[in-house]
């Protein structure tokens, strides 16, 4: 303690403050265990307070090497396992890959494959969606949407299952068309995997109740001010960054921007139905988060149409038994419910395919990850990041 | 007979009385969260119901491992839950559950609750930066902005009330609101009107402004959704809460809706006439007080309860819009208001 | 944009939902009680893979086809008799280990699809968790046993 001289503490009373209070920026490791970043998503963020000055994200804490496990597994087995890459979305991951080895071989696809394929791409598009619809109030403190949503989305599983055996993973198809029957041998072969007794009725009235959760979540979270008050105005992509950065997806329509893939180059007979493609005008969180609702609504509607002219004829394509993928290269990309998913398979002739590469929606969408969060509030953040509306699995595949 | 001995008794009584409704409202919560949700939440603990739930995770955190971070200020990570929990048991102290049944008639009762429910943000205060985690950090001190952008309005909202009531005592309080006469009519062209203005007594309706901002203030106070920024798991994990564990954790737990009870019980005594009922006599009161007083606590907490599973979180800085741009202002306006009328009428 | 409503009554959208919170809370839970009550699975779904023995011929094509290689087989060739007096000896493939293991297996149906003798088979039954991992490992007895739960397969769309 050192003494202070009455005389001098006087005067230390009339010197001005000149030195100021130093507060150097916290660095706040959000994840990669933490409740809202999905996964094992890791922000090393820099915080002044609440605010995040920046944002340095850490992805690969689930590295799985799809890329390099395809290199050593046969095209069939290699579908057993795109449908792993984003979970939510199982069946949508397949199509897309099943259809570059079609094209690599130039077979033709049966239009009643084809038609169940898109039946179920849109299952898996409206399952996905309701997810979201259902987490990201979550993110906001409102759990009761995540129960209702998932309520329903429990019936569109099922009617999943009920087709392919699984609810997530459904590796139901094959190249030339869908999965055979089980077993090559006598009793079964006779019975093929098609669509089982009672599943359009079934589907009807599915997309009835999917409809009536939509509006529900409307009335709970939607139109629901507090809801507003933390989305409106936050987080905005501007279409241009949102190009930029190769977003894709809700995101970019979100943003203004119309790019859909169904309607601009499909591997599914998108064409014979008509449907809307939502867009937002701001591309802020709200927007992001209704026209995902509405893309719900789109899939419906196409799902309606499309088991009410479902074509009937054979189920897949002669194919042989051993497959053997000719010499050459190619990628197909398809409208994933989270974007622009695609594989680029390069074949060097033979059951294994030399490279495959990965081009998954949401490692695309998080790029832009420290420029949208750069400024934003630490809740913000977690607002922004559910709007995005990613799978780790996808980012890191 | 003893001081000591007498004070003893009254705080096991009303320790005895409140830990029960708090653990109701616990369970309250479980079940009207679940089936809002279309579940049916505790379903086996206890045989029917589940209605022994709220016990078995008491047992269970007792079970649980008491840790302490090592780079905790280890007496004031310990201390906080004590200071969370005394806090909220304090307040029991003066609200009275018949007309004779008060712990301690205090006549500065309101200031009394007042200053001592916000003690319990100061436990917060301390978990928060004795955590030595930088959630439980940011917890701690939201906690804090929101004690002084809450405590403004509650103030408000209840100095209306002692104005109208014209007392400071809780005792009085209801009392005002049992003999309360609408504008001060008693009769009519000759006839007695007194049952009309006694089924409107309360001042529920009257002040009805500073029902709406205590009922709000009250939220952001016990950091319920929507005001839950101090706890915000999907942002701060668990806030100041996030390196408790075990017993420590239960006790902020159980502080958590005993100060649930008693803001719901202040609540009630200020605005809804606490143990009094429009009709029923005193000397029924004190049997039925406890059961009125009570009766209401618990229809408040289900609105607490049907809000937390209803809204979200609101931001921080949205939440101290609302208290200075909105509520004190309303407050203010309300306690002129009823001024005015006091004196007019 | 259709779900941006301008509220005509203050906290229109915070009513709404509130309205609809409290008209859940006096609804059926649509909770299935597990151990006590349990959902049928549907004929397809894929809980285990159930073993014919009598038709397996160890021809191994289904732990060469299996993505993770969860299938170990072992078998032997066994003479038998011939079937007439004088006739050639022949040998039968007599298969002596089956084993999948669970805790690998990634229930992608390859093996069931591959087998060519219609040995194998999906059974919704998915009651067969263990305590510990290794225990995960079924041999061919409980494999067989599934087999009792194999369901018919559905009743098809008009096609």
């Amino acid at each position: 303690m050192t003494q202070i001289d009455p005389r001098s503490a006087m005067h230390l009373a009339d010197a001005a403050v000149s030195v100021e209070l130093e507060t150097p920026d916290m660095t706040l490791n959000i994840g990669p265990q933490h409740p809202s970043t999905h996964g094992v998503l890791r922000l090393v963020a820099q915080v002044d307070g609440e605010r995040v000055m920046s944002v340095d994200p850490v992805i690969g804490y689930m590295h799985r090497g799809y890329e390099k496990l395809a290199e050593v597994r046969t095209y069939a087995q290699t579908i057993a396992l795109v449908n792993r890459i984003d979970w939510v979305s199982g069946f949508a991951n397949e199509v897309p890959f099943v259809a570059a080895i079609e094209k690599l071989m130039d077979i033709e696809v049966p239009p009643r494959a084809q038609y169940i394929r898109l039946i179920l791409t849109e299952m898996a598009r409206i399952s996905t969606h309701l997810v979201f619809a259902s987490s990201y109030p979550l993110e906001l403190g409102a759990s009761t949407p995540l129960m209702h949503a998932m309520r329903e989305r429990e019936h569109v599983l099922e009617l999943l299952e009920s087709v392919t055996g699984g609810r997530f993973h459904p590796n139901f198809n094959r190249v030339g068309g869908i999965k055979p029957a089980a077993g090559g041998g006598s009793s079964m072969k006779k019975v093929s995997m098609d669509l089982p007794a009672g599943f359009l009725a079934a589907t009807d009235e599915a997309m009835t109740r999917v409809l009536d959760i939509v509006d529900d979540v409307d009335r709970l979270a939607t139109g629901n001010e507090l809801i507003q008050a933390r989305t409106v105005g936050v987080g905005v992509l501007p279409a241009a960054k949102a190009l930029e950065y190769g977003v894709t997806g809700p995101n970019l329509r979100a943003s203004g921007v119309k790019y859909d893939l169904r309607k601009v180059e499909s591997i599914l007979p998108y064409d014979d139905f008509e449907f809307e493609i939502p867009i937002g005008n701001n591309g802020d969180c709200f927007d992001r988060y209704v026209v995902r609702l509405e893309e719900i609504r789109q899939s419906a509607s196409i799902i309606r149409q499309a088991i009410a002219k479902i074509p009937s004829g054979p189920l897949r394509a002669k194919v042989p038994r051993v497959l053997k993928v000719p010499k050459g290269e190619v990628y197909v990309r398809a409208e994933n419910p989270k974007g622009e998913m695609g594989y680029y398979i390069v074949s060097e002739g033979g059951r294994i395919p030399y490279r495959v590469k990965i081009r998954s929606a949401s490692f695309s969408n998080l790029s832009m990850l420290p420029w949208i969060l750069a400024g934003q509030l630490v809740p913000d953040l977690v607002a922004i990041l559910g709007s995005l509306d990613f799978v780790l699995g996808d980012v890191d595949r | 007979m003893n001081f000591w001995l007498e004070l003893l008794i009254k705080v096991g009584l009303a320790l005895a009385i409140m830990l029960p409704v708090a653990l109701v409202v616990i369970f309250g919560e479980l079940k009207i969260s679940a089936h809002m949700q279309s579940r049916v939440g505790p379903y086996f603990a206890g045989g029917r119901w589940g209605w022994a739930q709220p016990l078995a995770d008491g047992l269970k955190f007792m079970q649980k491992e008491d840790l302490v971070p090592a780079d905790a200020d280890d007496r004031v990570y310990k201390l906080a839950p004590y200071i969370v929990l005394m806090g909220t048991l304090a307040l029991y102290v003066v609200i009275p559950i018949g007309p004779d049944a008060v712990a301690r008639d205090l006549d500065l009762g309101v200031f009394y609750v007042l200053a001592v429910s916000s003690l319990s943000t100061l436990g917060v205060l301390m978990a928060g930066w004795s955590s030595a985690n930088k959630y439980s950090l940011i917890g701690g001190l939201r906690a804090a902005a929101q004690l002084i952008a809450y405590e403004l309005p509650l103030v408000l909202a209840v100095i209306a009330v002692a104005v109208q009531a014209g007392s400071l005592s809780l005792n009085d309080i209801v009392n005002a609101q049992a003999s309360f006469h609408l504008f001060g009519v008693e009769s009519i062209l000759g006839r007695d009107v007194t049952w009309i203005s006694s089924l409107i007594s309360p001042f529920m309706i009257l002040q009805i402004v500073g029902l709406v901002i205590f009922l709000v203030a009250s939220l952001a106070e016990l950091s319920r959704i929507p005001f839950d920024m101090p706890i915000a798991e999907s942002e701060l994990t668990m806030g100041y809460l996030t390196e408790y564990s075990g017993l420590r954790f239960t006790m902020f737990f159980l502080g958590e809706y005993a100060g649930l009870v008693s803001m719901a019980a202040i609540a009630a005594t200020l605005f809804m006439g606490g143990y009094s009922f429009p009709g029923v006599s005193e000397d029924v009161l004190n049997f039925l007080g406890p059961v009125i007083l009570l009766s209401k606590v618990m229809f408040i907490a289900f609105v607490f309860i049907w809000l937390r599973w209803t809204f979200p979180r609101l931001r921080e800085d949205q939440l101290q819009t609302i208290a200075w741009k909105w509520l004190i202002p309303a407050g203010l306006i309300n306690i002129v208001a009823t001024a005015i009328f006091k004196v007019a009428f | 944009m259709t779900g941006r409503k301008m509220p005509t009554l203050p906290f229109k959208g915070l009513r709404t939902g509130m309205w609809l919170t409290l008209k859940t809370l006096f609804k059926k839970p649509v909770t299935v009680h597990y151990p006590l009550e349990k959902e049928t699975p549907v004929p397809r779904a894929r809980g285990v893979i159930a073993l014919d023995t009598e038709a397996c011929t160890v021809c191994m094509l289904c732990a060469r086809e299996c993505p993770d290689w969860c299938i170990y087989i072992e078998g032997h060739k066994e003479e038998q008799p011939p079937a007439k007096e004088g006739g050639r000896v022949r040998t039968r493939a007599t298969l002596d280990r089956f084993d999948i293991d669970y805790a690998l297996c990634m229930y992608c149906g390859i093996c069931v699809e591959v087998c060519p003798f219609d040995a194998l088979f999906w059974s919704p039954d998915f009651e067969y968790s263990e305590l510990g991992i290794s225990e995960m490992m079924h041999d061919k007895d409980r494999l067989t046993y599934w087999l009792s739960t194999v369901p018919d397969p559905p009743k098809l769309e008009s096609n």
